[in-house]
């Protein structure tokens, strides 16, 4: 690159502070060549900052790279004549189309992320149970932190959960109902105690926090991965369409505190998560 | 991408090759004719009149000058590929599954299917240079192996070929004694019928594909299994990527569950899957039918699929593809 300075008579920075506006002024850009030899010059013309008139000259060397190998024989065979069903095929028969669609080579998970999914996903429950080892709680046996209920060691020796145990309907229970016979849901039904069913119930409606747009590739720890940093999370769930196996788009995440689960909300409601805008919001309970 | 339909065949695909040179792609269909396109912008060149059935199988000489073609009309026929007219006809007594040439496109290894009582067998032929010294004798005959025989191809140096069908049992066999050398092991082998095999550029590996929901990846010498692709649908076709250690799959559900379910669960998109970490890169959607064909350009740079729908998808990788990184 060649650079000439022309002091120029006129001070173009005492005119006007705004010299951008004054190119017009400038001589044309002038590109020359590339001669045989591939040399290629461009002159250009611009302000300094001081109000100088600058000339430019780009000197390069360009030199044509030949971008597809082609054998003779394959040339040749370009100008083969048509044969066969081709020698008459007409013009509007449109054999050969090109896709109106665009067709990507769709990863099955965003680049990059794979490992981290792979871990999460490898013992989702070890790592909640890092997160908040009070969370574990055997329902069995009580014990704190140690395993979940359906691996509590004994669970044999305890008492058949009630919820299971098919216990007649009694009086309150007819009374309230009316008609005879009809089904009674177990949780309903009078005698059972006010836990297991409702209590179920509440567990998966407590702090629970949906998530719409999800891009069809997340998954549950994804989403754990992703409402983690805000608090103890202790349920994790991404609607899968059964026939296709496939995200469907939403999911449900609850947390042990109501005030990490806002804190989440109003941090994740419309984050860019797998190129979609993330809808966080409350869990409306169920209509019943 | 965009890929490039090509909609010549009126049947389900079959069988798919690309010339040496990469600028001929040929096509077998169900339907009775081959057809050869120009690989890069899918132009229709010719098609091969003469098959009285479904075509199943197809190869290319090296020089691109003969084509041998394998039919359900019992015969073999040698094609002059430029002109698309018929140099001679092998018949058999059973329907041809597959061809191949040799190294050299001196043999041909022709196999045919179990029909009317008749077992399956391998058959190699002699190709003569001028077509007016062709004869119709084989130079050895192979049987033993139950059941069809889905692709047979000619190991390193010509001195053996590898079979593999519906047996399940990847076979390696003296291509002058005809004796069996090596059979895959029981336990490594694939569970259900072979439907392709295909083999690596250098000839050091092969890759067969299985209903099974897998493929596999075997040393061409000793047959010891190397790698397991295991996907989650039939692998009807399989391929071999050239340029990268990419390896593609294809298939899908069988033809005759598509109209009963739904149709995003039919999974007929092409799997890319890394050579050695078996690991899946990524998939290309398109068809809507199974993959039964798919052939990689001999540059690396295209592939194409041909379909139970009766399309030819020929694709050109975009710049991205060749940056994938697992």
């Amino acid at each position: 690159m060649v650079r000439e300075e022309q002091p120029n008579k006129l001070r173009w920075g005492e005119l006007d502070d705004d010299s951008e506006d004054l190119d017009f002024l400038l001589p044309p850009k002038q590109v020359i060549g590339p001669d045989e030899s591939g040399i290629k010059k461009v002159i250009e013309y611009k302000f300094k900052d001081d109000g100088n008139k600058v000339k430019i000259t780009t000197t390069t060397g360009i030199r044509k790279l030949a971008n597809a190998r082609l054998s003779k024989r394959a040339v040749e065979r370009r100008s083969w004549p048509k044969f066969g069903d081709a020698v008459h095929e007409d013009v509007g028969s449109r054999l050969t189309m090109v896709s109106t669609e665009e067709i990507l080579l769709e990863r099955p998970r965003a680049p990059g992320t794979k490992a981290e999914e792979a871990k999460s996903a490898g013992d989702p429950l070890a790592q909640m149970g890092k997160g908040g080892a009070v969370l574990m709680v055997c329902r069995t046996c009580g014990k704190k932190g140690d395993h979940w209920t359906s691996r509590c060691p004994y669970k044999d020796l305890a008492q058949p959960s009630e919820t299971f145990v098919d216990k007649p309907p009694t009086e309150t229970n007819a009374a309230a109902g009316g008609t005879k016979g009809a089904y009674v849901p177990p949780s309903m039904r009078g005698g059972v105690p006010e836990r297991s069913g409702t209590d179920m119930r509440r567990r998966n409606e407590e702090n629970s926090v949906r998530v719409t747009n999800l891009s069809e590739d997340t998954r549950e720890p994804d989403l754990l991965e992703l409402f983690r940093p805000f608090g103890s999370v202790s349920r994790v769930y991404v609607a899968i369409d059964q026939k296709t196996g496939t995200s469907r788009g939403f999911g449900f995440v609850n947390f042990v505190n109501r005030e990490d689960a806002e804190r989440a909300i109003n941090k994740l409601n419309g984050y860019g998560y797998d190129n979609l805008i993330l809808r966080v919001e409350w869990a409306a309970p169920r209509a019943n | 991408m965009r890929p490039i339909l090509m909609k010549g065949h009126e049947r389900p695909l079959t069988f798919l090759k690309y010339n040496r040179d990469g600028d001929l792609l040929f096509s077998c269909a169900k339907d009775h004719d081959p057809t050869v396109w120009f690989a890069d912008n899918g132009e229709r060149l010719g098609t091969y009149r003469g098959h009285n059935g479904a075509v199943w199988t197809c190869d290319i000489s090296r020089d691109s000058a003969r084509l041998i073609t394998g039919s359900a009309d019992q015969t073999a026929k040698l094609w002059d590929v430029r002109t698309g007219t018929p140099l001679f006809t092998f018949n058999f007594d059973s329907p041809t599954r597959s061809v191949d040439f040799s190294v050299g496109d001196k043999l041909a290894v022709i196999t045919t299917d179990p029909f009317m009582g008749l077992p399956s067998a391998i058959h190699i032929k002699r190709i003569a240079r001028d077509p007016e010294d062709q004869s119709g004798e084989s130079v050895l005959t192979l049987k033993g192996p139950q059941g069809r025989i889905n692709r047979a191809v000619w190991g390193p140096l010509n001195r053996t070929i590898v079979s593999g069908g519906e047996d399940s049992v990847i076979r390696v066999w003296d291509s002058e004694t005809g004796k069996l050398l090596k059979e895959s092991d029981k336990e490594e082998s694939h569970k259900k019928t072979i439907t392709s095999l295909t083999k690596a550029v250098d000839g050091s590996h092969l890759l067969s594909g299985s209903l099974d929901k897998s493929a596999k990846l075997w040393d061409s010498r000793t047959l010891k299994l190397v790698k397991t692709y295991v996907t989650e649908r039939p692998v009807n076709a399989v391929a071999m990527s050239p340029l990268l250690e990419h390896i593609v799959l294809g298939g899908g559900q069988d033809a005759s569950s598509v109209t009963t379910t739904d149709h995003r669960a039919g999974k007929f998109e092409a799997k890319f899957y890394d050579k050695s970490l078996t690991e899946e890169i990524g998939g290309v959607k398109g068809h809507f039918g199974p993959i039964n064909a798919l052939a990689f350009n001999p540059d690396g740079r295209s592939f194409s699929s041909g379909g139970e729908d009766g399309y030819v998808r020929l694709h050109h990788f975009d710049q991205d593809y060749f940056n994938i990184k697992i």
